[in-house]
């Protein structure tokens, strides 16, 4: 157990009085940044990295990791409570999270995200504990194929769960596409359905989709039916903490494959937010009660928390022992691990061992001290809820404009933003599902990205996508997710005719 | 053929390198002018990658040695392959607030999209470093030199070996193109997101070499997954001291000492925008200047195992010309100019 030893070293580094208020800081700051749609994690680990040159690299990586973990933490807060994704992989939770909150209960939705999210990150730092070599060895048998057989998994298992008519279901996605496909196609290097306009040489970036789809279409929804004045009729209790946790257990099965499908994807690097699709995805499949979801069902938060913090905190195992961040916001901490002179890579664990461990300790330190922020925090945050809507509204409408500028630094932007927000609007009118649509739109580019790169390596020969075990089983497993649907109905018609006979 | 790029100040790099750093930088001792609010440092490429790391150091020693009064902001605009960081300089017009790094996407983005820019659009500053480039192979292939591995390259026949790199007719693409001109070996390019990512794809075998940047794929390198061939420059990098456990940067041959003769270097660059004075340009040259004598800055260019020549003024003019040029003229050969 050379682990554990290296571990309680790593705890003695972590634990000076120092470190513990750089984790405070961090995490504080990290979940104001991740409350702020649009900011970000990357962005603000980004803005702060400058300043901690002069600190001793050891504190300087925990602060800003807490941070990082801070922003995971946070992201769930205003998808729950307004509908507004802080961050990209909070979008799954807010299928959820925002009706829970809107049926009275955003107390209990809050304290379900924040839980998980421990729970998933906990996991993580398990596995980074002691499958640290073993899981860097899996993350290299991965090259394009496998990519694009992970995105496609994703797509499958979150097809078929709409509720929507098919045909609505793939306008939504096609438009989706569509979108994604703006700007550099990193293949050929060349920009597309620009139109030669500058402001869009960017693409659509995902955030300022997903803040006017979600945020502003629900105001103007909202404003359609009338401007209440007053709030939701919020139960707010600070025993709601211990109600929640009574009720969490019962969703083991969830947390496990939240935590599993987070972990592989974190690794790979497929990145958080795929995790929290693909993972809301099956859950729904396997749920019990799979008319509930989207309409405030506990397993609904529980499965998209649990799997983007584990994604985003297993993002930094590739990170430490390969060089690769697994996470735009892994990416700028690897920017500051070069800048302090410390090489990620295969030799970090040996050479730099004392700040290795101390990091590893601090995530699980920082992770506890995230989940005692938040939840002290849950009843405030719960309270806004309480105030009337006509006077929250414009705030809102603040929020989502900063967001959409902060993105890209750029008013554009910010047209942009009100211009999704009347598309959602219209589509929710309509009925078409927008969940179909935002995953489109963030896995698109990636999603083509992977499947034309292995195609270029295998010289255009499909069979690429079935060459070896690996991407053959996720590629299997990919259809069958897609065709679950129909192959159960045929199985019912099947077993029902030999029931008739 | 070689990408003969840098013919003039191939010597210029020794001599700097002997005679310590930023022999050539003005040396106006006090500039007359000075920031009063605060300075944004575009980078036209993403959080994370080479010119965002080495912009956010940048700004870290400046803080760190109070080298300037008024704060520094990064900003990255990469919308368009960086195309978006460059238009918003060249439309700053006579705005001294504003400076940006370069990588090659300078030249290669507006030859390959024909977004509508050119560096003449934009004021030159310095020249702080050139990147340098390696041809790397999976150790566990065993090919003993660069030689060795374009002859099995050739014996595969074209297109069946693949060679792995950053992005689409950018310059790991025509270090590619040149080095297949160079030798008559045809790769299949298969292009990625970023540099770190190219390193690990050579390591997990799913693409046979790679011509990643020194810092990108050092850490496989010293822990022996990776093996250095050649590095894309007539002379070989300076640096002595030992890397991984047998080899330091200089054991490295060059292409041409390997028989590939390719070379090949990517600007490190600072820009203005367009209409600044002198003594703007003067001021930022001083803030370089001493930058670029800080212990941390010389760590940096060692780990990163830069080539540490610096240009400014005229002498940068005339580079930037010159690599223009050869840029165009590569990409044309290779088909890449846009329609």
């Amino acid at each position: 157990m050379e682990e554990i030893n290296a571990l309680m070293g790593g705890f003695a580094v972590a634990l000076t009085w120092q470190n513990v208020m750089y984790m405070f800081i961090g995490t504080i700051l990290g979940v104001l940044i991740g409350t702020l749609p649009g900011l970000g994690g990357a962005n603000g680990v980004a803005i702060l990295l400058p300043l901690t040159f002069s600190m001793e690299p050891t504190s300087a990586i925990i602060m800003l990791s807490c941070i990082y973990w801070g922003a995971l933490f946070g992201g769930a807060i205003t998808s729950i409570l307004f509908n507004i994704p802080g961050e990209p992989w909070s979008v799954a939770t807010t299928f959820d999270g925002y009706p829970m909150a809107q049926k009275g209960d955003p107390g209990t939705a809050l304290t379900t995200a924040f839980t998980s999210s421990f729970v998933g990150a906990f996991v993580a730092v398990l596995m980074i504990t002691f499958l640290a070599p073993m899981v860097a060895k899996f993350a290299l048998k991965f090259g394009p194929a496998e990519f694009f057989a992970v995105q496609l998994l994703t797509f499958c298992s979150f097809v078929g769960m709409s509720k929507e008519p098919p045909f609505k279901t793939i306008a939504a996605m096609m438009i989706g596409f569509a979108l994604a496909a703006v700007g550099m196609d990193t293949i050929t290097g060349q920009l597309r359905l620009t139109f030669g306009e500058e402001e869009l040489m960017r693409g659509f970036d995902f955030l300022i989709a997903v803040i006017g789809l979600f945020g502003l279409g629900e105001i103007l929804l909202t404003m359609e039916e009338g401007l209440a004045f007053k709030g939701t009729e919020a139960k707010i209790d600070a025993k709601v903490v211990w109600q929640t946790w009574k009720k969490l257990p019962a969703y083991w099965a969830t947390f496990i494959r939240g935590s599993l499908i987070g972990c592989w994807m974190g690794v790979t690097p497929g990145g958080a937010t795929p995790a929290s699709f693909m993972s809301y995805g099956i859950a729904k499949k396997f749920a019990k009660n799979p008319a509930g979801f989207g309409k405030g069902e506990m397993e609904g938060i529980v499965a998209p928390e649990t799997a983007a913090h584990a994604a985003g905190t297993s993002a930094l195992l590739p990170m430490l022992t390969l060089g690769i961040p697994g996470s735009p916001t892994a990416a700028v901490l690897l920017g500051g691990l070069l800048i302090w002179g410390l090489q990620p890579g295969p030799l970090l664990f040996v050479e730099k061992a004392d700040f290795v461990w101390g990091l590893i300790a601090s995530m699980y330190l920082g992770n506890i001290a995230g989940l005692i922020v938040v939840l002290t925090t849950v009843p405030y945050f719960a309270a806004i809820l309480k105030i009337p809507f006509s006077i929250i509204a414009p705030v809102i409408l603040v929020i989502c404009a900063i967001g959409s500028y902060t993105v890209g630094n750029a008013m554009f932007d910010v047209y942009l933003m009100v211009v999704f927000g009347i598309i959602g609007y219209v589509f929710k009118k309509l009925s078409y599902p927008l969940a179909p649509m935002v995953l489109a739109l963030v896995l698109g580019d990636t999603a083509e990205g992977a499947f034309r790169q292995a195609l270029l390596t295998s010289q255009g020969d499909m069979g690429v996508f079935f060459a070896n075990g690996l991407v053959g089983g996720i590629t299997a497993l990919a259809l069958i997710m897609l065709f679950s649907p129909i192959l159960s109905k045929l199985w019912g018609m099947v077993s029902g005719k030999k029931a008739a006979a | 053929m070689a990408i003969s790029m840098k013919s003039a100040f191939g010597k210029a790099l020794v001599g700097v390198m002997g005679a310590g750093l930023v022999a050539s930088v003005s040396t106006s001792a006090l500039a007359a002018w000075e920031p009063d609010k605060q300075v944004e440092f575009v980078v036209p490429a993403g959080t994370g990658g080479g010119a965002d790391q080495m912009a956010r150091l940048m700004q870290g020693i400046i803080v760190k040695h109070n080298l300037m009064k008024q704060p520094l902001v990064v900003v990255n605009k990469s919308g368009g392959a960086g195309a978006e960081g460059f238009l918003s300089v060249k439309n700053s017009k006579g705005d001294p607030y504003k400076i940006i790094i370069t990588l090659s996407n300078l030249f290669t983005t507006p030859l390959a999209t024909g977004v509508p820019f050119n560096w003449k659009d934009m004021t030159p500053v310095a020249m702080l470093a050139l990147d340098q480039f390696i041809l790397w192979t999976n150790t566990e292939k065993g090919y003993k030199s660069a030689k060795d591995y374009i002859e099995a390259a050739k014996a595969a026949g074209p297109g069946k070996f693949k060679m792995g790199g950053t992005g689409s007719k950018q310059e790991d693409q025509i270090i590619t193109v040149g080095l297949e001109k160079a030798t008559g070996a045809k790769f299949s390019y298969i292009p990625y997101k970023g540099g770190g990512e190219v390193a690990v794809q050579l390591v997990g075998n799913h693409v046979d070499s790679t011509v990643n940047n020194p810092a990108e794929a050092v850490a496989q390198w010293r822990a022996g997954s990776l093996t250095a061939q050649c590095v894309f420059d007539d002379v070989r990098l300076p640096y002595k001291t030992k890397v991984t456990a047998t080899q330091s940067w200089n054991d490295i041959p060059t292409c041409k000492e390997a028989g590939v003769p390719t070379d090949y270097q990517m600007l490190r660059g600072i820009f203005m925008a367009p209409g600044v004075t002198a003594d703007q340009i003067a001021y930022f040259n001083e803030v370089f200047k001493k930058m670029m004598a800080t212990p941390e800055w010389k760590e940096y260019m060692e780990k990163g195992a830069f080539s540490q020549t610096v240009l400014t003024g005229k002498e940068f003019a005339d580079w930037l010309t010159k690599a223009e040029a050869d840029h165009k003229q590569l990409m044309q050969e290779a088909g890449f100019l846009a329609k």
